[in-house]
């Protein structure tokens, strides 16, 4: 079974939902690690940094998008860790994944984007096409 | 020491020999056009743009920033260019270095925490609108060709990066463009028009202006406002690349690198400048992490001056203006119309007068000093509001005192007693409160007196430590027979 689960996360309803298949998943194997990434958006870097005061707050916004997440993993027991990345979004996941090779990747269908493609999210999209693992989308 | 210069210049040579490359196709145009925005020689922007890179390369605080000719800058100096002249500007330019070096060696940087989000955020806006104001005269009302021009570029510049990433879009509008314009030979106003391109490296001279006290009296003010706008700038893009690359950078070795950086580049023929959040962003995408990328950058636009000079004068400026209204869409931040009105009022009123104001005046200082001082000042109102909510208990009145007793709140807090019972128990509980000043203890005193003139009883309770002391030091309603005439 899977032995090293990468979660994708942005701190959308949608990745909470695939946090919650995750952990069902995670919690069938014995020792099963999964490592919830989160990527820092190249695109959004300046207006997060204008719009905040200082490194401080910039840190506490994004820890509190991953707060729910490390929530639920900690309430059910799961080994996690927590990876920032930084770069674009979709290129940054598809890299770690392949590199760090891991067994399975688990993303939400979409994120927090408001401009909304019909069926599936842009970052969703590139991950199911480039990742060499299996890739599980929660909708 | 050696680790340190090897980590930051070769770490990443690849990498940032690239990014260099692509950051300097993308800075010819904005240091074309910012030169045209300031009213000087595309040549003073392109030396500005060669040399403040090449020297910020060394003399900067964060690896990877690019810094050249900013429009930021360009629209602080063209008042003094139509006024006054190149020389002037040149000056100035010196001057600013100089100021700047002093912010650094005195730390200023840190004073950055203190600049308000609300004050960036109008600052961002208003350099935006008044870049793509600049524009204006060079596309509106001069001939359909024109407008067309604009327009291609607009569209190249927004949907060619979706299929080709390696090379910028606006580098392709500007070749496509301009080969489009001489072949056919289009009736187009040309750079060539505003002014020469000379294919020569800049040389050392001193800017021709009487030494006097009068001619520091001109170049001054502007030195002051190109200064605080430089490092207003410089610190905001380093921030945004410590947080794109998750990594400090030195905050007043930047203030003191971009003062060399203007000083250097004054002597030898350029306007001031200062980091450039848009290229910094593109220098980071594309690769470059390391100071490398910034000197390929200054020394590869130079290259291609010399070598290309011939066809630089012959880009369409409409296509530039293209170019720029991209930029001007790009610095404006959109989330502002959200922030509107998701923010407090008193944020989103500092943020509409930083704006206006710099629209009005034309200057980014002088908004950014009138949106810092408007945000204090409704910093203090909003603090110097301070609640007495009273309770009545069947031997007399509670009264909680919840917020900051200053100066400020005095009044407020006197005026919330009701000092026309008589013979009863006050109790006044200033557990939620804090005691700052004399001011305050004053007001106490002045409290506790005119309940006791009726014969009420008073009890103070709930001081933290720190007001305790200053009450205990400077009360006198504590004495045996106080007047408040002492106070």
């Amino acid at each position: 079974m899977y032995k090293n689960i990468l979660l994708a996360v942005d701190g959308s309803d949608h990745s909470l939902r695939a946090t919650k298949e995750a952990v069902k998943i995670a919690s069938l194997v014995g020792d099963c690690t999964i490592e919830v990434v989160y990527v820092v958006d190249y695109s959004k870097a300046k207006d997060e940094v204008i719009h905040s005061m200082g490194k401080e707050e910039l840190e506490l916004t994004r820890r509190k998008k991953v707060l729910p997440i490390e929530e639920h993993m900690k309430s059910k027991n799961i080994t996690y860790n927590i990876k920032i990345l930084r770069g674009e979004p979709g290129p940054s996941i598809v890299d770690y994944a392949n590199k760090e090779s891991f067994q399975l990747v688990i993303i939400g269908s979409r994120g927090l984007n408001t401009l909304q493609e019909m069926v599936l999210g842009s970052v969703s999209h590139k991950v199911v096409k480039r990742v060499k693992c299996p890739v599980l989308i929660v909708k | 020491m050696s680790e340190k210069i090897k980590q930051e210049w070769f770490s990443n040579i690849r990498g940032d020999i690239l990014s260099g490359i692509v950051v300097a196709l993308a800075l010819i145009p904005e240091a074309i056009a910012f030169s045209i925005i300031a009213g000087v020689d595309p040549m003073v922007g392109l030396y500005a743009s060669f040399l403040i890179a090449v020297i910020i390369s060394f003399a900067g605080g964060r690896p990877g920033m690019i810094s050249a000719a900013t429009g930021a800058m360009a629209l602080v100096m063209a008042p003094l260019m139509k006024e006054h002249g190149l020389n002037y500007i040149l000056a100035a330019t010196i001057l600013t270095g100089i100021i700047q070096v002093i912010f650094g060696v005195l730390k200023i940087a840190k004073l950055m925490r203190f600049i308000p989000r609300a004050v960036m955020i109008g600052f961002v806006n208003s350099l935006a609108i008044l870049i793509f104001m600049a524009q204006v005269p060079y596309f509106l009302g001069i001939s359909n060709l024109t407008y067309i021009f604009v327009a291609i570029t607009l569209l190249i510049v927004y949907v060619l990066p979706r299929f080709i990433k390696a090379v910028p879009a606006p580098l392709i509008a500007i070749i496509l463009l301009t080969a489009v314009s001489i072949y056919s030979g289009a009736d187009l106003r040309t750079v060539g028009d505003l002014g020469n391109i000379t294919q020569t490296l800049p040389s050392f001279f001193i800017p021709d202006v009487p030494f006097t006290f009068e001619t520091l009296q001109i170049i001054l003010p502007y030195s002051i406002a190109l200064a605080i706008v430089g490092l207003l700038e410089s610190l905001l893009t380093a921030t945004i690349v410590d947080d794109m690359t998750g990594t400090e950078s030195r905050k007043n070795r930047e203030s003191r690198g971009q003062g060399i950086a203007n000083i250097i580049t004054g002597f030898f023929g350029g306007m001031a400048g200062c980091a450039m959040i848009g290229q910094s962003v593109i220098n980071v995408k594309s690769g470059g992490r390391g100071r490398l990328s910034t000197l390929t950058a200054g020394l590869f636009l130079i290259f291609l001056i010399i070598v290309l000079g011939d066809l630089v004068v012959q880009i369409p400026m409409s296509v530039l203006v293209g170019i720029m209204i991209m930029v001007s869409i790009g610095t404006f931040d959109w989330s502002s119309f959200q922030y509107l009105y998701k923010a407090p009022k008193s944020d989103a009123i500092v943020m509409l007068v930083t704006v206006v104001i710099v629209v009005a005046t034309h200057d980014l200082s002088k908004g950014v000093i009138a949106g810092v001082i408007l945000s204090a000042v409704l910093f203090v109102a909003k603090i110097s509001t301070i609640k007495v909510t009273a309770k009545d208990k069947n031997s007399g009145t509670l009264y909680e005192v919840d917020g900051q007793l200053f100066f400020a709140s005095v009044e407020g807090f006197i005026d919330s007693f009701d000092f026309t019972v008589k013979n009863t128990n006050i109790i006044i509980d200033f557990s939620e409160a804090h005691i700052w000043d004399d001011s305050a203890v004053g007001a106490i005193d002045k409290v506790v007196l005119k309940y006791r003139e009726n014969d009420n009883e008073v009890t103070i309770k709930g001081l933290d430590s720190a007001s305790k002391r200053l009450v205990e030091k400077l009360a006198i309603y504590t004495q045996a027979d106080p007047k408040l005439s002492t106070h």
